[in-house]
């Protein structure tokens, strides 16, 4: 009997020990699927030209160009496109926490006429594709002569456009108990107040989420820069980018650099600041 | 006197409210009710953006019937973007909570792994773009170089037509990372007492997979389907990176490439605005395909039945 279950106590520890070995195994095999492309330029971005263009293709280097990476900064102004990027990321990102926690306080907790029409309203916009109010945004900024500024990038987000962000918070403020604000208006805090001192400081993690998918979504995008900016100076990185890739086509050992630059700083924030990003992104699921 | 007071608060209470709101009514009326109804005229017109405004033209359903009847690059872009979907969406979702499940063991280190499988879809952007460009290059590429390791000779991707596709479901499986984060809260979210209970009813991991896992993950399946939906639809600035004209064969002609082209480069807004309205209508149609038979098959654990 004893015997019996010792053997049965081996067996499953063995078995246990096969699962985790496979789970490693499967873990590291993606591992590797998933980063072969980044080192492979990184590779790619450290050749001289003769070795670019050699096949079958070679993985290491000889010599590491390191001079690769000096050279592109002087063939475009890289650190002027990613300040073009920090100001329009930076602004934006200010104006979309600012209206949308406004807005969806008022979703959340103020009663006012035809709210509940406004918020059906505000869930439709959801599933409106931007490409049906593109063209009229398009001459509406034109008319306003905001054309080749960054106006048409970053006041969208002071007007509450991303309706997501609104939703994601007005969820939130309404897990809050009442109480709290209630105590605050009796002591006589204003509304703005009790909004500023009771509900923002609750609310972090929510902020949070909304910071990082904006900072994501700003960071990386290309399509509203590609049609309101024609300024070289005022390009940001994404611009900068696809123009030097189609100049300089036939020097991939400088395309790989500039890329691998460009992916810089969003790898350096995503890794200070990981636990946000990953709850975030998380949350931003269970949310919707 | 009461009375008065309340309606006084009240009123002041609505005020606040208008007030709190304002930033999102104004954007609302501004850029989107109002743009949508210029938009909509639009699409009944013929008006070039280098024309005065007073060379608009209402021609009725002029641009609907020249996009359906007489534009082969639409129903070119339609199909492109549909083949892509159909392929995307699916193998896409699947692949995530495949690599999910993966990442939900209780293993030493798996944060890391859950980093690694992440990042690529945190810079999905100019950048990376222009890096798989040169991966998948069909003589000095990564890709047809391992291919070639183990005896395959790797086609021409996206010089080919027949490849241009296949490629962009390749770089989107690589990028799938935010659909597999929210795979993975779905996946611990799941109450651990409905897996003891199937082990003491004796299941093997399959049928937990299918009885437990799959059943409880059915709204985050749900979202991720709807997002993926929206996403493949306006697939644009991979397109236009790799083959702003549409590629070889126009094989990577999707919607939104060639509503930017009708729109930005030709500037014949009233078209561009009829192909628009076209791709609200797919979209809203698909969402609400998928709403409507959510209740077939999503799974609402506070729902009575």
């Amino acid at each position: 009997m004893n015997t019996t279950f010792g053997t049965y106590l081996r067996r499953r520890s063995i078995q246990r020990k096969i699962g985790i070995f496979l789970g490693y195994g499967v873990l590291t095999f993606f591992s590797a699927v998933f980063l072969i492309p980044f080192l492979w330029s990184l590779s790619a971005s450290l050749k001289n030209l003769l070795q670019v263009y050699a096949i079958p293709p070679v993985w290491i280097p000889k010599p590491f160009h390191w001079d690769n990476y000096v050279k592109i900064f002087k063939l475009l102004p890289l650190l002027r496109f990613f300040w073009n990027t920090i100001v329009i990321t930076t602004l934006s990102l200010i104006g979309q926490v600012f209206s949308a926690s406004l807005v969806a306080y008022a979703f959340a907790r103020l009663r006012w006429p035809l709210r509940d029409f406004f918020f059906f309203i505000l869930l439709s916009t959801m599933m409106l594709p931007t490409q049906v109010t593109l063209i009229p945004q398009f001459m509406l900024y034109q008319y306003l002569g905001w054309m080749d500024t960054y106006l048409p990038l970053i006041v969208p987000h002071f007007l509450g456009i991303s309706a997501f962000s609104i939703f994601l918070l007005r969820q939130f403020f309404k897990s809050i108990p009442l109480e709290l604000e209630e105590a605050a208006r009796i002591d006589g805090s204003s509304l703005f107040r009790t909004f500023w001192t009771i509900i923002l400081p609750l609310s972090k993690p929510a902020l949070a989420t909304i910071v990082i998918l904006t900072f994501i979504g700003k960071w990386n995008e290309f399509m509203p820069p590609l049609i309101y900016l024609q300024t070289f100076e005022k390009f940001p990185v994404s611009l900068g980018i696809n123009m030097f890739k189609d100049v300089y086509m036939a020097l991939p050992h400088y395309i790989m650099a500039t890329s691998m630059v460009a992916l810089v700083p969003i790898l350096v924030l995503f890794f200070v600041a990981q636990k946000y990003f990953v709850k975030g992104i998380m949350l931003s699921g269970l949310k919707g | 006197m009461r009375i008065k007071r309340i309606n006084r608060l009240r009123l002041k209470e609505a005020l606040s409210g208008y007030l709190f709101v304002s930033p999102w009514l104004v954007g609302f009326f501004g850029l989107t009710f109002g743009p949508m109804v210029f938009s909509l005229y639009l699409g009944f017109s013929r008006w070039n953006f280098h024309e005065p405004m007073s060379a608009m033209k209402f021609i009725g359903l002029g641009n609907y019937k020249e996009i359906f009847l007489h534009d082969p690059l639409f129903w070119k872009a339609l199909y492109n973007t549909a083949y892509y979907s159909f392929f995307a969406i699916p193998t896409g979702i699947i692949f995530a909570l495949f690599l999910a499940m993966l990442l939900n063991q209780k293993l030493r280190g798996i944060s890391v792994f859950r980093t690694i499988f992440y990042v690529p879809a945190l810079v999905t952007g100019v950048a990376t773009v222009v890096l798989w460009q040169w991966i998948l290059n069909p003589d000095f590429g990564v890709l047809n170089g391992l291919l070639k390791m183990i005896g395959i000779h790797g086609p021409a991707w996206l010089f080919d037509p027949v490849w241009t596709k296949p490629a962009l479901i390749i770089m989107h499986l690589w990028g799938v990372g935010t659909t597999m984060l929210i795979f993975l809260a779905g996946l611990q979210n799941i109450p651990t007492h409905l897996y003891e209970v199937a082990d003491l009813d004796g299941a093997n991991g399959r049928q937990k997979f299918f009885h437990v896992t799959l059943p409880m993950l059915t709204p985050t399946i749900f979202f991720n389907l709807v997002m993926a939906i929206i996403g493949a639809f306006q697939v644009f600035t991979v397109v236009y990176i790799l083959a702003g004209d549409g590629g070889p064969d126009n094989s990577l002609l999707f919607y939104v490439l060639y509503l930017y082209q009708k729109a930005f480069v030709e500037f014949n807004m009233g078209y561009a605005s009829a192909l628009a309205w076209i791709l609200f209508a797919i979209l809203f149609g698909l969402t609400l395909l998928v709403f409507r038979s959510s209740s077939l098959w999503v799974y609402y654990e506070g729902e009575k039945r």
